[in-house]
């Protein structure tokens, strides 16, 4: 059974932000946000396992204590 | 008349009358240095230690004041060493290995430098620039009473070069008046506002941050922080966007906040409004404040190092942000490169294109540092609404989850460049051996006998073997090839074979004068190694 992977597995972590960063570049805020969105759902059809995206899921809905989003 | 453009922290090089300023006609040096800076005064005894006469002018008579560049690598720190200063610094520097990110009131984690065991320098030292620029002035002082042809002139102010094929011509200002005097090779290393590139008409590409930084020195009365490296993203004290709080001799704390890029420069550097953020961050504390300034920078570099008979090093050739202190530490990595260089070619061992390998390999280097800088500039100041949004992210998940730690950029820290895919790279086919010792890369310490294996590489050419049979001595095209023998048992902490044979069981190294790897094989193959040098010193 697959596992939600929460340690580091990026094999290039600063290319990868820098390229995601820049994919937003001159868009407007709406613009961004559904690029976000469309950019998950590829994502979530890479990853496939239910359980896996399940956890994922709740991962990212645990906001850190204090943290103000 | 020269005015002082800034005010002396140390004055070492005095105005002094020069002989060429009463000859009928221009005198003319192999090679002349404008500024005397750390990087011209590196160059300076680099060239000199190798008994090549050199000039250094400057328009002043000394160091400036203010700590400015804070943080040094292990990289420079061995390369001072190779000069004969690095152990003055070490002395003087405060050793850091832990640091700690926080975002708002919350630690996001903290890493460790956790430095390799069996090298004879640290992974960082934190030191005034002063010191460092005075450590290096006094070693030329003691190089210049060994012999070493070394001036250093101050209160000499070029005002004017013509540059011809063969020299460059250098009109001087002093306070006795002006005089000329010609130079074979001119090396620029004025800064990052070079009046050099600017006499020159040369371009200077890249962006510039639209951010100003405070810097504040102070000294607490009662100073338990811990030695270790803090840094804030949107602190709750809220005395800037970002803070970073760092460590430096003397009992002195490096206070470095964000502020904005609007801001009165007069008005935020009043004491009052210093110590207003100050108080902010630091409670009930009580300090003095030593020196404060405020800084914006940028991101850009020459297209070209070399310009005929002019270099260009350190900052007047590349900038970067001061995120990762990538600053003086290339600076000193280009003197590296440099030096062994245009000794070979004024020396007529190598070729004048042996110079373009230096704008080859230290333009890849400022490429990386210029990357790695913006990066984390980009990181520390977000400039749109959705990159801040991902910032923000990165920091609490970071806090919850490793898998985010590699993200978060506060600064990618100060490593030597490797020159890979240069163009003085020969053969790399030791098998099984370690990447970080493939060809390009510069050679990593490690510990033999009472002392370390860097004592013994650099300054000319050197065949490293390990557990290999090979001639003591070779000379191709007049240079000659010093062999170095050594065996994996010769240290037996197993650094050395961990870091030169991998899974190999012997090694052979052609390392160049700045410790960088020019080959390797499995074992010496004589043809090999002669076309190795020659392709190291640019006849092939």
């Amino acid at each position: 059974m697959a596992e939600l992977t929460l340690t580091p597995n990026l094999d290039h972590p600063d290319d990868f932000y820098a390229a995601l960063i820049a994919t937003h570049d001159g868009l407007s805020d709406d613009q961004s946000a559904a690029l976000n969105a469309r950019l998950i759902l590829i994502l979530a059809n890479q990853i496939g396992d239910t359980e896996v995206l399940t956890a994922a899921l709740q991962a990212a809905a645990k906001a850190p204590e204090g943290a103000t989003a | 008349m020269i005015h002082d453009r800034y005010q002396l922290a140390f004055k070492l090089y005095p105005y002094e009358r020069s002989a060429d300023q009463d000859a009928e006609t221009p005198v003319r040096h192999p090679v002349v240095i404008m500024g005397g800076g750390p990087i011209g005064v590196a160059t300076a005894l680099d060239l000199g230690l190798q008994g090549i006469p050199v000039v250094v002018l400057d328009d002043h008579e000394g160091i400036g004041m203010g700590s400015r560049a804070i943080c040094f690598a292990k990289r420079c720190l061995e390369i001072a060493d190779r000069y004969g200063c690095g152990q003055p610094m070490l002395d003087k520097g405060v050793v850091w290995n832990l640091g700690k990110v926080f975002h708002d009131d919350r630690k996001v984690f903290e890493f460790n430098l956790l430095p390799e065991q069996g090298h004879k320098f640290p992974a960082f030292i934190n030191l005034q620039q002063p010191y460092f620029e005075r450590f290096l002035v006094e070693r030329v002082r003691e190089a210049q009473a060994a012999g070493a042809p070394i001036e250093l002139r101050g209160k000499n102010r070029v005002d004017n070069v013509t540059t011809h094929d063969d020299h460059v011509t250098l009109e001087i200002t002093t306070p006795d008046g002006p005089y000329t005097i010609e130079a074979d090779w001119l090396i620029g290393c004025d800064g990052a506002s070079s009046p050099l590139r600017g006499m020159m008409g040369l371009d200077f590409e890249g962006r510039v941050f639209e951010d100003s930084f405070l810097i504040a020195d102070i000294k607490m009365v009662n100073d338990d922080f811990p030695t270790e490296r803090w840094f804030w993203f949107e602190p709750y004290f809220k005395s800037g966007a970002s803070t970073l709080l760092h460590k430096q001799p003397d009992g002195v704390w490096r206070v470095d906040f964000q502020i904005g890029w609007d801001v009165d420069r007069k008005k935020e550097l009043q004491e009052e409004n210093v110590r207003a953020r100050l108080d902010a961050m630091l409670g009930d504390v009580e300090y003095e404040i030593v020196w404060t300034s405020i800084y914006t920078f940028q991101c850009r570099r020459m297209k070209q190092f070399r310009h005929g008979r002019v270099l260009f090093a350190g900052d007047a050739a590349h900038q970067v942000s001061p995120f990762g202190a990538r600053g003086a530490n290339s600076g000193m990595q280009d003197v590296d490169n440099l030096g062994w260089k245009l000794g070979m070619v004024i020396e007529g061992r190598a070729p004048e294109s042996l110079l373009d390998s230096y704008n080859a390999e230290r333009v890849h280097g400022a490429d990386e540092n210029i990357l790695n800088s913006t990066r984390s500039t980009d990181f520390i100041t977000p400039k749109s609404k959705v990159s801040h949004m991902f910032r923000n992210a990165v920091l609490d998940l970071a806090e919850q989850y490793e898998f985010a730690r590699p993200l978060v950029n506060s600064g990618r820290l100060s490593v030597p460049c490797v020159y890979d895919g240069g163009p003085l790279n020969g053969p790399d086919t030791l098998t099984g051996g370690p990447t970080r010792t493939r060809v390009g890369s510069p050679c990593p310490d490690a510990p033999l006998g009472a002392g370390f294996l860097l004592d013994h590489l650099g300054g000319a050419f050197t065949l490293l073997t390990i557990d290999a049979e090979a001639p003591d001595a070779l000379e191709e095209s007049g240079v000659p090839i010093t062999r170095l023998a050594l065996s994996a048992s010769d240290d037996a902490s197993g650094g050395l074979a961990e870091r030169y044979l991998g899974m190999a069981t012997s090694g052979v190294y052609l390392i160049r004068p700045d410790q960088h790897v020019a080959a390797r094989w499995d074992g010496f193959d004589e043809t090999a190694t002669r076309g190795a040098l020659r392709r190291a010193i640019g006849l092939e």
